[in-house]
């Protein structure tokens, strides 16, 4: 088959996209826009093997944007509809657009078992830290003592890190962005997307209506960024701030901010990122860094090599096909203790 | 003719297998057989104990047998514990075989029973007591295989195989081969033990004279002519889909979570790699239908399977797949509910949620089946609906039906009813204007003439599109929240069930066609209910039968007949949903409900009784 070629244009349908102004959806669409020009020719899949699903939630809008195949299901559940079609068409290349609430609170457990057999799909996980369709409550990643309609006097639950469950449900591949960093979402996308196994990329992304500036303090601008930030790139040294000044060590058991030069801290103490680690206990603390103690971690945090499931449940077909050549129903039927009545 | 054999005992003494193995040989030797599995939940209570005995009844004639038979005319019981449970179920003068090396003074007296006087404390002194020293038989029997107390002791269930094979002098080839087979390269010892068990059992009977009451003609089949298997309704729902999908050209996905009775059908899909069945165990029971949903956008003959609770947990995702219009066939194997209920007995009380249990008008189809045998046909023809409509289909079957066996004359694939799914590529589409919208983007809900969604399975070029929960505009599938729009798009819905009664064949009325009274039934009592009718009819009465195998839509012919009949009369194994449905649903003014509610059986008698008197009413 003859390569395509696609633009970014080739892979929107055209509708009128509905997000309010502002919200950070509409950057991580137009990521997603480069990014499957790129995923299409790395990996030589055409448009109509691509298959968007989204469970419900501002974010789940999105496949109706799309100009793939696409399926927008109902409340939590995309990870489990997208696991059914990738274990049944391991052709395709399945992506699930999903919110915090949408894949952390009603749809935790299909995220977690999804993780964990490392089925080969791409989940763009939207968090915003709010239930921004139903018009503000606190989701399972609002930031503690957060203060929304559903938590007046602020919110008394500890909330998760979705990068952090997904390393512990054994994601293979773990990425953060931010909105804003356009470039760096499309690479992190096409990352995910050649990974071979589940790879989860959690988009920290503004709702400019409802928690406006949750993310700020660690994003906001681009020398925000480069101070409370740090990108993670395998192989190297895991330096941040505007000149790279300032790096993580590891202070026994835990991380530690130093700056390069001060404290008798030289450039050999500072950590060298291994995303390829089989060891999770580094990613781990990696993804749980929160301003202000420490820099929050983007990039790929974690990127291992494990058999994924539906390559797992192709291998068992073909073993027990080439075992039992050419089986028909019919020989399952008529085989085993059978008589004949005369 | 008919005879009834109940085999009691501890949950590890072997019931289920010396059952099965009886009932394979009886159809081994050309009778009718039909199982009933009568187990407690728990995997083994406390021995000895009355909530630790597991029984399995065998009824056989000379004829083919549609159920599994009233009381019992032999119990066999292991333990004091199981004759203490299972008299209830022998008849007055049954023959009962128990071993006799278990009883006694201690044992009964744990029970709270008299070793003196326990037949009378039953009520079974019109009975024959068969004193039978089983456990002696047994390790005399297998003294020469140089097993230990203990493994010896697991071969006494084959000592009542032989025994109860030679009542009935029927051969044990059958069940020799079996052990064969089981032990043979695995465990030589245990094998020459296990057959050596037979014999003992054999000899006993003959030597004896233990002789059953009922002889088949020799050499005379009860079953018409062709090759048959035993098959339980879980295996047969699992073979319907088999045959289903290769006949489609689709590959079978199933999607499911484990839940008695429903788990051997995942177990048995799970087995067939090599016809290429995918199934995921999934983590929950919406996984369950949400990966099934997944496989089935991805061009699959998707199935997921469950019981009462499962169901309850799938509507949301139901209501999807009714309103995206995706094929997708869902198996409720009824048991006892309402919440975990009675999760080891049957019953047909999930009617009413499979119709009406989710949100919004959200009509889609109910099938039943009502033998095990049957369950085949009715996962067959439910993936045939799903796939060629384009829409889920409920296929309910219940916990007699899954566990209970009867011979299966074996189909072909190549002589089921074909099986065509409106797939569509875009060349096909070509000519068709209304299938794409003014920017050339195909419509997804664009259908056939039979209403069904023309099935553009991802990795077709031309025709990306978007499918969803929301409510849409009928022509275009954009979104849309018009009134009018959700109007014609209910009207929709329904018409596409409706219309897919034209898939299945009328109902078939046993008797005169106009009467006093005809007689219902679905599920698992079919065959006792039609059975008992036939009794009636045969001694004069002016009743007739039919079985209801589509319940929504309503099966084609089925108010019509009902409007020649004075009376109906509903038999289920619930409140009255079918007839509540059925007075809903006809304008029949006299539709009794025979309901009962114990989770159970009909039995013929009372059945008889009651039919009787609907009968003769004035």
């Amino acid at each position: 088959m003859a390569k395509i070629e696609y633009t970014p244009n080739d892979f929107r349908n055209g509708n009128a996209v509905k997000w309010c102004p502002g919200c950070g959806d509409h950057a991580v669409f137009n990521s997603v826009l480069k990014a499957l020009p790129e995923v299409s020719e790395r990996l030589n899949i055409p448009r109509e093997n691509f298959a968007f699903i989204s469970g419900i939630g501002c974010s789940s809008r999105f496949v109706y944007y799309m100009n793939t195949y696409g399926f927008h299901t109902i409340h939590g559940r995309a990870a489990a509809i997208s696991t059914g079609l990738k274990t049944a068409r391991p052709d395709l290349s399945v992506w699930v657009c999903s919110g915090d609430g949408d894949s952390l609170a009603i749809g935790g457990n299909h995220f977690i078992h999804a993780c964990r057999r490392n089925i080969d799909l791409n989940l763009i996980l939207f968090n915003n830290e709010i239930y921004g369709l139903t018009k503000g409550q606190y989701s399972p990643t609002s930031k503690l003592g957060k203060i929304t309609k559903t938590s007046p006097f602020g919110t008394i639950e500890e909330p998760f890190s979705p990068a952090v469950l997904a390393i512990g449900a054994k994601a293979s591949f773990v990425a953060r962005t931010i909105d804003m960093e356009l470039d760096l979402t499309k690479d992190m996308l096409v990352e995910g997307a050649c990974h071979k196994g589940m790879s989860v990329i959690e988009t920290l992304v503004n709702c400019v209506i409802f928690n406006h500036k949750t993310h700020a303090d660690y994003a906001d601008t681009k020398a925000i960024r480069e101070e409370r930030t740090i990108r993670l790139v395998h192989g190297e040294k895991m330096l941040f701030g505007a000149n790279k000044e300032k790096g993580l060590v590891l202070d026994g058991l835990r991380l530690k901010v130093v700056t390069v030069g001060e404290d008798g801290y030289t450039i050999d103490d500072v950590l060298t990122h291994d995303a390829h680690s089989e060891d999770t206990a580094l990613h781990t603390m990696l993804a749980s860094m929160r301003y202000p103690d420490y820099p929050v971690a983007v990039g790929v945090i974690r990127d291992v090599a494990r058999p994924t499931y539906d390559s797992e449940v192709a291998r068992q077909i073909e073993e027990q096909q080439s075992a039992k050549p050419n089986m028909k129903a019919d020989d399952l039927f008529f085989g085993g203790e059978t008589w004949k009545v005369e | 003719m008919s005879v009834v054999i109940r085999f009691s005992g501890d949950s590890g003494d072997g019931m289920q297998m010396v059952g099965n193995l009886f009932s394979e040989s009886a159809a081994f030797a050309g009778y009718g057989v039909f199982t009933f599995p009568d187990y407690p939940a728990e995997v083994r209570a406390p021995q000895g104990t009355v909530a630790g005995v597991s029984g399995f009844q065998v009824h056989f004639d000379t004829h083919a047998v549609t159920h599994e038979g009233d009381k019992c005319n032999i119990l066999v019981a292991m333990n004091p514990a199981a004759l203490v449970a299972h008299s209830k179920y022998a008849t007055a003068t049954a023959t009962i075989l128990l071993d006799s090396d278990g009883f006694t003074k201690d044992t009964v007296a744990k029970l709270g029973y008299d070793i003196e006087t326990i037949v009378e404390q039953l009520g079974l002194q019109e009975c024959n007591i068969v004193e039978a020293p089983i456990t002696q038989m047994t390790l005399d029997a297998v003294a020469q295989c140089e097993l230990d107390r203990k493994s010896a002791l697991k071969c006494r269930n084959m000592v009542v195989l032989g025994i109860t094979l030679g009542m009935y002098d029927i051969a044990t080839d059958y069940a020799k081969k079996f052990v064969e087979k089981k032990f043979g390269v695995k465990n030589p010892l245990v094998c020459k033990a296990n057959i050596a068990a037979i014999e003992a059992g054999e000899n006993y009977a003959k030597n004896t004279h233990l002789v059953g009451e009922t002889h088949a003609e020799k050499g005379v089949s009860a079953l018409a002519k062709g090759t048959y298997r035993s098959i339980n309704g879980n295996q047969a729902v699992a073979w319907g889909f088999i045959a289903a999908a290769e006949k489609s050209g689709r590959k079978l996905f199933c999607g499911s979570y484990p839940i008695t009775p429903a788990t051997g059908i995942l177990e048995e899909l799970a087995k067939h790699k090599a016809l290429g069945v995918k199934t995921v165990q999934a983590e929950d029971e919406i996984a369950g239908i949400c990966t099934a949903i997944g496989a089935s956008f991805g061009g699959a003959l998707a199935v997921t399977t469950t019981s009462g609770p499962g169901l309850a947990l799938k509507s949301e995702a139901l209501g999807l797949a009714v309103m995206a219009q995706i094929p997708l066939v869902v198996v409720d194997v009824q048991r006892g509910g309402p919440s975990t209920g009675l999760p080891t007995k049957s019953e047909q009380a999930d009617l009413l949620q499979a119709m009406y249990g989710r949100n919004g008008d959200s009509p889609l189809v109910v099938l039943t089946a009502h033998s095990p045998a049957d369950c085949f046909e009715k996962a067959y023809m439910a993936a045939k609906i799903a796939l060629e409509r384009m829409m889920p289909v409920v296929l309910l079957t219940d916990g007699n039906l899954a566990n209970g066996t009867e011979p299966w004359l074996i189909k072909r694939v190549a002589d089921m009813p074909s099986i065509t799914p409106p797939i569509v590529s875009r060349e096909e589409l070509a000519e068709k204007a209304e299938c794409f919208n003014e920017r050339g983007l195909f419509n997804p809900y664009s259908a056939n003439e039979n209403l069904a969604r023309y099935w553009a399975i991802p990795g077709t070029e031309g025709l990306e599109h978007r499918l969803g929960g929301l409510e849409k505009q009928p022509k275009t599938g954009a979104i849309s929240y018009s009134p009018a729009d959700h109007a014609s798009m209910g009207a929709l819905r329904a018409e596409r069930v409706e219309r897919a009664k034209e898939l299945m064949p009328a109902v078939q009325i046993e008797g005169a066609t106009e009467g006093d009274l005809l007689v219902l039934a679905w599920g698992s009592n079919v065959g006792k209910v039609s059975e008992v009718v036939a009794e009636v009819r045969n001694e004069g009465g002016n009743v007739a039968y039919a079985t209801i195998s589509l319940i929504n839509p309503l099966q084609a012919g089925i108010a019509e007949a009902m409007s020649h009949f004075k009376r109906v009369l509903v038999c289920e194994s619930n409140s009255g949903q079918l007839a509540s449905h059925l007075r809903s649903m006809t304008s029949h003014k006299d539709i009794r409900s025979l309901a009962d509610m114990g989770a159970r059986p009909f039995a013929a008698e009372a059945l008889k009784a009651d039919i009787l008197k609907n009968l003769n009413e004035n």
